[in-house]
């Protein structure tokens, strides 16, 4: 069986963040394998472990990603591939990811591309059904159980909690929601074994595209953290008077009545 | 100069910080009130290779260097020390023995099952007569025919109730003493006339379980003397030299653990209409145990470093010892100050590692050991 993921590396989702000038302070923060992604790896590995074939785990970014497909090497997928963004002068978008992942995937054999079902980051969750759509295949996201039978998937998928349970043929691909499976971590000697798996970087003239076709197709205005919640207002006094408290804050104050 | 560590040390690091903060640490209220480790947070240890972390690769360990080693001891120092010490004490003394000095045959036939966390080992030098003087010791092994018949007991030995594997040290020559004397045997537990005692009582180090080893007229084949006969005392030098700056390292960890507690505590505890971290009083504390850990984690990494290079750095690991353990022990009792009442009482992961920091003072070489180790070297040839 041919696997592959798309991963991003993110912030960790415990750093505290900073914004200078609409801009994250990326300053000694501890980056991550989006922890949505962590799942589409772990369900790599249990397919590798149930059907055989090969593990890739590939990602869009800079050098600095090598970390994080070392850590999915060590986790137990066969080889990495950075797609390398060093040539990209303006800002990058979600188009320019899935552009990128998907010249990348025209000359691959492919039985299921997994990848998180958002990153935690910006929370678009746009990439892989980008991709999706530009390799036409089919595409399932936030599943939650996944089992292969010969060509085709039985897949459980969660929708706003509820459960749609959903038949498909490969190739196909999905993204992962919490609940599909319990990511395991990296052992010690996976750590050592990653060291000598294949990690290879493509450039834009590897994927044969150019510059000016990946030009995102969207423009950061601004960015600002959420405000901060003031403290809460305690009510005294007996109940009656309690209520007619609320009442008059709830229209005068609120203005909600 | 360089600073910087591998690739592979900072997964490792993160992989155990990740470990140990999200899968051990939930459990360490419960260690400390049941004095047991669950099952599966040693299955997990194992599962991810930390059984084998000095194991050479070819034993089916990972062998790492020392500073890797360091690395991971750091990490796992941020939670219950009693899991540590159960780690510890397998990963460190308890297989050293095998790895630096045993035949092929021995390692071959135990470091695979040592490696793998199948069996566990332990270290069996100390005795009710023979602590700091390890050189007086009352268990002998007497030879008859291709077999040593030894007899003794042993105390405080950690992980002896759960072991497999002992590294047990034995008068041999009575003359000779410490010069030629002493030798070192790997005995298994199921050698007839091992009796394993009931576990000590202890101040800390909850579920790892320390005891009393008795042997009687206990049989052990010829080859399982572990390096060369009557080569037990350094033999015992060296793998107790081995495990010091491993100790540092944890207590470095713990240290560091302990300053997060403080630092949290003192920004959500409010007295004076204030949190308690506006106090210089407590900055100052805080100030003191940070800067003092710095300076035990420099040590404990540059003579970890300096092994890597070949060195013996004897007096480097006993530095590092020393002072790492030393400043564990300053370090919780400024945090017990900084949780005031609070740091006194059980449900406070402070209160713990109070009592925890207390051995590390005294087992792998009293930390007078350790001043005796550093002046002789300073003094050497003098």
């Amino acid at each position: 069986m041919n696997i592959y993921v798309v991963m991003k590396r993110t912030f960790d989702t415990e750093e505290k963040v900073e914004i200078n000038d609409g801009i994250i302070d990326e300053e000694g923060a501890e980056f991550v394998i989006n922890p949505y992604d962590e799942y589409a790896i772990e369900e790599a590995i249990v397919l590798k472990e149930a059907h055989g074939g090969e593990i890739t785990v590939v990602t869009v970014g800079n050098e600095d990603a090598e970390k994080e497909l070392r850590t999915a090497l060590a986790m137990g997928a066969d080889q990495a591939v950075l797609l390398d963004t060093e040539d990209l002068d303006g800002e990058i978008d979600h188009y320019t990811i899935s552009e990128m992942l998907s010249a990348f995937f025209q000359d691959k054999e492919y039985d299921i591309i997994l990848g998180g079902n958002v990153a935690v980051d910006d929370g678009a969750g746009q990439v892989a059904p980008r991709l999706a759509e530009k390799l036409e295949i089919n595409q399932l996201t936030t599943i939650t159980k996944l089992d292969i039978d010969g060509e085709s998937a039985y897949i459980e998928r969660d929708v706003e909690g509820d459960v749609e349970i959903v038949e498909a043929n490969l190739p196909l691909l999905v993204t992962c929601q919490q609940g599909l499976n319990e990511p395991r971590y990296p052992s010690l000697p996976g750590i050592m074994k990653a060291k000598k798996k294949p990690l290879e970087t493509l450039d834009l003239d590897d994927l044969d595209l150019d510059e000016d076709d990946l030009e995102a197709k969207t423009r950061t205005v601004d960015r600002f953290l959420p405000p901060e919640k003031d403290a809460g207002k305690r009510l005294e006094g007996e109940p009656h008077e309690q209520v007619q408290e609320l009442m008059s804050l709830l229209k005068n104050e609120a203005k909600v009545i | 100069m360089n600073y910087n560590i591998s690739e592979e040390n900072e997964q490792m690091r993160m992989m155990v910080k990740n470990f140990v903060e999200n899968e051990v640490e939930p459990y360490a209220q419960e260690i400390e009130e049941e004095d047991d480790i669950p099952q599966h947070l040693v299955d997990q240890a194992k599962e991810l290779g930390l059984f084998g972390l000095s194991i050479p690769e070819e034993y089916g360990g990972i062998g790492l260097d020392t500073v890797g080693k360091c690395i991971v001891y750091e990490q796992l120092g941020r939670t219950h020390n009693g899991y540590v010490s159960l780690i510890g004490a397998h990963t460190g003394i308890g297989t050293t023995g095998l790895v630096r000095l045993a035949s092929e045959r021995l390692k071959q036939k135990y470091l695979p099952d040592l490696a793998a966390g199948k069996k566990i080992g332990c270290f069996a030098l100390s005795e009710p007569g023979a602590g700091s003087d390890a050189t007086n010791l009352g268990t002998t092994a007497e030879k008859k025919g291709d077999k040593w018949i030894v007899n003794g007991t042993k105390h405080f030995i950690t992980n002896a109730p759960i072991a497999d594997v002992f590294t047990v040290f034995a008068l041999t020559d009575k003359e000779k003493g410490a010069k030629g004397g002493i030798t070192a045997f790997v005995i298994e537990k199921d050698f007839p006339g091992v009796t394993v005692g009931k576990p000590d009582k202890k101040m800390g180090l909850k579920g790892s379980h320390t005891s009393q080893v008795v042997f009687e007229d206990c049989e052990v084949p010829e080859e399982n003397v572990i390096g060369e006969v009557g080569m037990g005392y350094v033999s015992a030098l060296t793998i107790l030299g081995e495990g010091r700056v491993g100790l540092a390292a944890r207590s470095v960890g713990s240290s560091k653990k302990l300053i997060d507690l403080s630092m949290e505590y003192a920004e959500e505890r409010k007295q004076f209409g204030k949190p308690i971290s506006k106090q210089q009083a407590i900055q100052w504390m805080l100030a003191d145990m940070e800067t003092e850990t710095e300076a035990a984690k420099t040590m404990t990494y540059r003579a970890a470093w300096l092994i890597d290079q070949g060195e013996k750095a004897i007096k480097e690991s006993s530095m590092a010892k020393l002072f790492a353990t030393e400043t564990y022990n300053n370090v919780a009792d400024k945090a017990v100050q900084i949780h005031g009442g609070m740091g006194y009482m059980a449900e406070y992961p402070a209160e713990r590692f109070y009592r925890d920091a207390r051995i590390t003072k005294i087992y792998e070489g009293t930390n007078e050991i350790q001043r005796l180790i550093i002046s002789k070297e300073m003094l050497k040839g003098s």
